[in-house]
């Protein structure tokens, strides 16, 4: 199969798990779109009608949103796609951070990361999440925004078995591979997203990593 | 959960789950979606391919536990992890308390875990002290309601966002909406700070890789990855079965499990986690983290030639999702902890012969589970083979005994048929019995029961064979019994369309029941025994053995292999067996021969035809070649209830997959209800009178007599 048909292919499956899939042509338009989304974005999305949810007292807690204004989580990206984010979030009154995200467990508005590849087959992400604030801002953040390099997706997980076993070796590992964003059928049968991870998935295509 | 231990209580426990109005809707709702969803998924894919994959990894990685247990161990402890190997349900949980308490742990959060389910590790923690909370959301309801799941996929799916805003605003102490969506980030709301509490991680694993000691989690919710992300303490709990050689063995399951499940093509998850990873609320700044695999019973069960490849099973539901029995009564009354066929099965050997005596006799033998199993498994064989060793353990029920020992007899069994038909005189009325004993009344009173014939078929034979001058087959005509002694007008249907087909007709007298009650009911010396009589008796000269019984076919064909081993004589005489549309259908008649009324009618598959025999187009070309126009059903392929010795022990039940069986075909508008098995033909044409629906109910050989000219 020819790259551009393995991209679409990708793209309409990750599309059918409702992900919201661009393509751009630079890392300076990822960045330019995840701060204008994280601008546009309500506060907290998590509660429907804002911080006065009927939760129980400790469930409140959590909720950082007074001190922090907005946040972008964006752990484990290269030193000049932070710089472009910090400058880019910053004109627009909003945080960056890239490490203790324990503190922000009551969640973040986006969790940034880029991605090792994709699995067209099924629309997939795959991230390496050895470190803890990749995992934790890939769940915080109520929306995830995944960075996948065009040349990164693999037609099917067996095509790339080798690069995935080779990651899998390593001492540490953990990955992930994610499609669409955190959901749940568990009542009636209903869908829900957001159930204990992002509300929105959006993947950012990239042409030149 | 079941624990009843006589089928009068399980009637009890039954008869409320059919009583239970939203779980009937929930469970239909889902069983019309689930097909739908399934095929979508798989619409790229072959799946007999995939699933016989499956059961050949599967098989492969069964042969060699011990070694992939080792070589887990040694590449895990590599990097830092503890592995060990409970030997059962006490040890483990023995262990993750031991591992709790070392690390000095107080609080729990876990993901979803069928094999915690298993070894009831909750109680055991709670028992300890420990604080546990599940954050999977369908566990976290059913455990604040201190119930077990339902479904193995969708442990709540027998409750309504109603009960689910009551429990939730028990739980806040603040009135909670009926809004699923809002319901759900209630929950999300509240377990957050669970897990930015919890000392002590626990999760199961689908898969553990051994080339690289990788454990693989798959999850929709995503809580898997918080509770193996936030606690310091990550405690793995899964069954030796989850073993695997490569990531490509994973990878080849997980193509199939998602989309066998909920028909995803993948869920949204798919975590991966090798060695100690780092974890900021470590002393150290690394994760302790340990694996335990549990055997209780498997590496025992992976060196039994049959049983084997129950561990084969992915636990992806589907044998559950397709059940007729599941449909009317949902998980918690067709299963212990386990749910579904594999639930039948799993209880026997996970939790012992008490609790799986009665539960086992609750299948059908409609062998849809088979049909949709991700690994390939042989769930209706199993569930009687379960059902024979507890009743080899435990001494056979009186009747079990008793109907072996008659039905070894031919001659007795046929005597007491003949007798039977003068002990019903009284209430037979017009072919049927109207009045039951009153003790059978209130739940068998479901379907008019037919009446014994007054002279069974092998006495009208040798008057009605037809004399056939060159024949173009020979054939052998096997009756079974209903329509020997219950429907020999079945059979004379058969005998003027074989005639004037042009096909020589013996019916070997000394054949006898075709021995299939016997294996349902777990007496297999005496299902042995008879199929040797069935083999001789039919073993001439035959160009094939036609019977109109879909279940005798598929018995003959397919059970007696099992019974009595492939020898290439079982092959050979297997071979022959045919269906009487299969063998109409192979003298490739002209639509000429028959009368074009193009009357309506639709078609009930009988399970054993469509999924025993694998035969589902040819009564659907026979018929509309005999001048019928043929209204398809929505549930053709969809059991009629009967099964059996199964609508006497299970009425209720029966009697509500009958209604639901009727109501699809009366929605085709169909004159005629037209099917291939005398016991489905008992079975819908009671129900049909009971009901006062329009249609009749006739056999195939019944609807081609009566349009085939006679030249
Ligand atoms: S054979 Fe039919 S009734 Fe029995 S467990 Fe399977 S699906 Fe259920
Ligand atoms: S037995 Fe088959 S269908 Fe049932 S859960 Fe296991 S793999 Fe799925």
């Amino acid at each position: 199969m020819e790259q551009s048909a393995i991209v679409a292919r990708f793209r309409a499956k990750a599309e059918a798990v409702s992900a919201v899939v661009s393509e751009v042509e630079t890392m300076a338009e990822a960045v330019a779109y995840t701060v204008d989304l994280c601008v546009h974005k309500e506060a907290c999305q998590i509660l429907v009608s804002g911080c006065d949810e009927s939760l129980s007292p400790v469930g409140r807690d959590l909720c950082g949103l007074k001190e922090w204004g907005k946040i972008i989580a964006a752990p484990g990206i290269d030193a000049a796609t932070r710089e472009l984010l910090v400058a880019r979030a910053k004109e627009n009154g909003i945080s960056v951070i890239e490490n203790g995200l324990r503190e922000h467990l009551g969640g973040v508005d986006i969790g940034f990361t880029v991605c090792q590849y994709g699995i067209a087959e099924t629309g997939t992400l795959v991230l390496d999440s050895v470190s803890e604030e990749v995992r934790l801002a890939t769940m915080l953040g109520e929306i995830h925004v995944a960075v996948l390099p065009k040349n990164r997706i693999a037609p099917t997980a067996e095509s790339i078995a080798d690069e995935l076993r080779r990651m899998l070796g390593r001492n540490p590992n953990y990955l992930a591979f994610i499609t669409g964003a955190s959901r749940t059928a568990d009542i009636e049968r209903v869908l829900a997203l957001g159930v204990h991870g992002p509300l929105e998935l959006h993947i950012l295509l990239v042409e030149e990593a | 959960m079941h624990t009843a231990k006589t089928l009068r209580d399980y009637n009890k426990d039954i008869r409320a789950a059919l009583d239970n109005a939203f779980l009937r809707e929930a469970m239909d709702k889902f069983a019309t979606a689930y097909p739908t969803g399934r095929a979508n998924a798989f619409r790229e894919y072959d799946v007999a391919a995939l699933i016989a994959k499956v059961a050949e990894v599967k098989d492969q990685g069964l042969k060699r536990l011990d070694g992939l247990f080792a070589q887990f161990k040694a590449e895990a402890e590599k990097r830092g992890v503890h592995v060990h190997l409970a030997k059962d349900a006490a040890e483990a949980n023995a262990l993750v308390t031991r591992i709790g308490k070392e690390a000095g742990c107080r609080t729990v959060v876990k993901s979803k875990s069928m094999t915690a389910e298993e070894t009831l590790l909750n109680h055991a923690l709670e028992a300890e002290g420990f604080e546990v909370t599940e954050t999977d959301l369908g566990e976290w309801i059913i455990q604040l309601r201190h119930e077990g799941p339902s479904h193995m996929v969708m442990p709540a799916i027998h409750l309504s966002r109603y009960q689910v805003a009551d429990l939730f605003s028990q739980v806040t102490r603040q009135t909670q909406p009926t809004d699923i969506q809002r319901l759900v980030k209630v929950a999300r709301r509240e377990l957050r700070p669970k897990y930015a509490a919890a000392d002590m991680g626990i999760s199961g694993a689908n898969f553990a890789i051994a080339e690289t000691g990788t454990i693989g989690i798959v999850t929709n919710e995503g809580n898997a990855r918080l509770v193996s992300t936030l606690p310091r303490v990550h405690v793995v709990l899964t069954g030796i079965d989850k073993l695997c050689a490569t990531l490509e063995d994973a990878l080849h399951i997980l193509r199939v499990l998602p989309k066998n499940a909920t028909g995803q093509a993948i869920t949204s998850y798919v975590t991966w986690i090798t060695g100690a990873n780092p974890c900021a609320a470590a002393p150290n700044g690394t994760k302790e983290m340990h694996v335990i695999f549990l055997d209780n019973g498997r590496s025992a069960l992976a060196k039994d030639p049959l049983f084997k490849q129950v561990l084969r099973c992915v636990r992806c539901g589907a044998c559950a999702n397709v059940c007729p029995v599941y449909r009317m009564v949902g998980g918690h009354a067709m299963g212990h902890i386990y749910i579904g066929a594999i639930g039948l099965i799993l209880t026997y050997f996970f939790h012992g012969k008490d609790k799986a005596k009665t539960l086992a006799q609750n299948c059908i033998n409609c062998q849809a589970c088979k049909n949709i199993c991700a690994a390939g498994i042989d769930l209706p064989l199993l569930i009687q083979e379960i059902r024979a060793r507890i009743n080899e353990e435990d001494g056979r029920p009186m009747s079990s005994a008793l109907l072996s020992m008659a039905m070894k007899n031919r001659k007795f069994f046929h005597g007491l048929l003949r007798a039977a038909k003068f002990a019903q005189k009284p209430v037979a009325e017009g072919g049927y019995i109207r009045h039951l004993p009153e003790i059978f009344a209130k739940d068998h009173g479901f379907r008019a029961l037919p009446a014994i014939a007054e002279v069974p078929f092998r006495d009208r034979f040798a008057r009605l064979r037809p004399q056939v001058e060159r024949p173009v087959k020979r054939i052998a005509l096997f009756s079974g019994c209903v329509q020997d002694f219950v429907y020999p007008e079945q059979l004379e249907a058969a005998l003027q369309v074989l005639g004037r087909l042009g096909v020589a007709v013996d019916f070997p007298m000394e054949q006898s029941c075709c021995g299939l009650p016997l294996s349902t009911m777990g007496e297999k010396a005496a299902a042995q025994d008879v199929a040797r009589q069935n083999m001789a008796a039919l073993a001439g000269d035959y160009d094939a053995i036609v019977t109109l019984c879909a279940s005798c076919a598929s018995h003959l064909a397919h059970g007696y292999g099992h019974l009595l081993g492939d020898s290439p004589e079982v092959q050979a005489f297997a071979a022959k067996v045919m269906p009487f549309s299969v063998f109409v259908s192979s003298l490739n008649v002209a639509p000429e021969r028959f009368q074009q009324t193009m009357e309506r009618a639709t078609l009930h598959a009988p399970c054993h035809l469509c999924r025993g025999m694998g035969v589902t187009e040819e009564p659907r070309q026979l018929l509309k070649t005999a001048g019928y126009e043929y209204a398809p059903a929505e549930l053709e392929q969809v059991c009629c209830g009967f099964g059996g010795t199964y609508s006497a022990k299970f009425p209720g039940v029966s009697e509500n997959i009958l209604k639901l069986k009727l109501a699809d075909v009366a929605r085709t508008h169909a004159e005629t209800l037209v099917t291939e098995c005398p016991g489905c033909v008992m079975q819908l044409r009671g129900g049909a009178i009971q009901h006062g629906h329009g249609f009749e109910v006739r056999h195939m050989a019944e609807v081609l007599a009566a349009h085939l000219k006679d030249k």
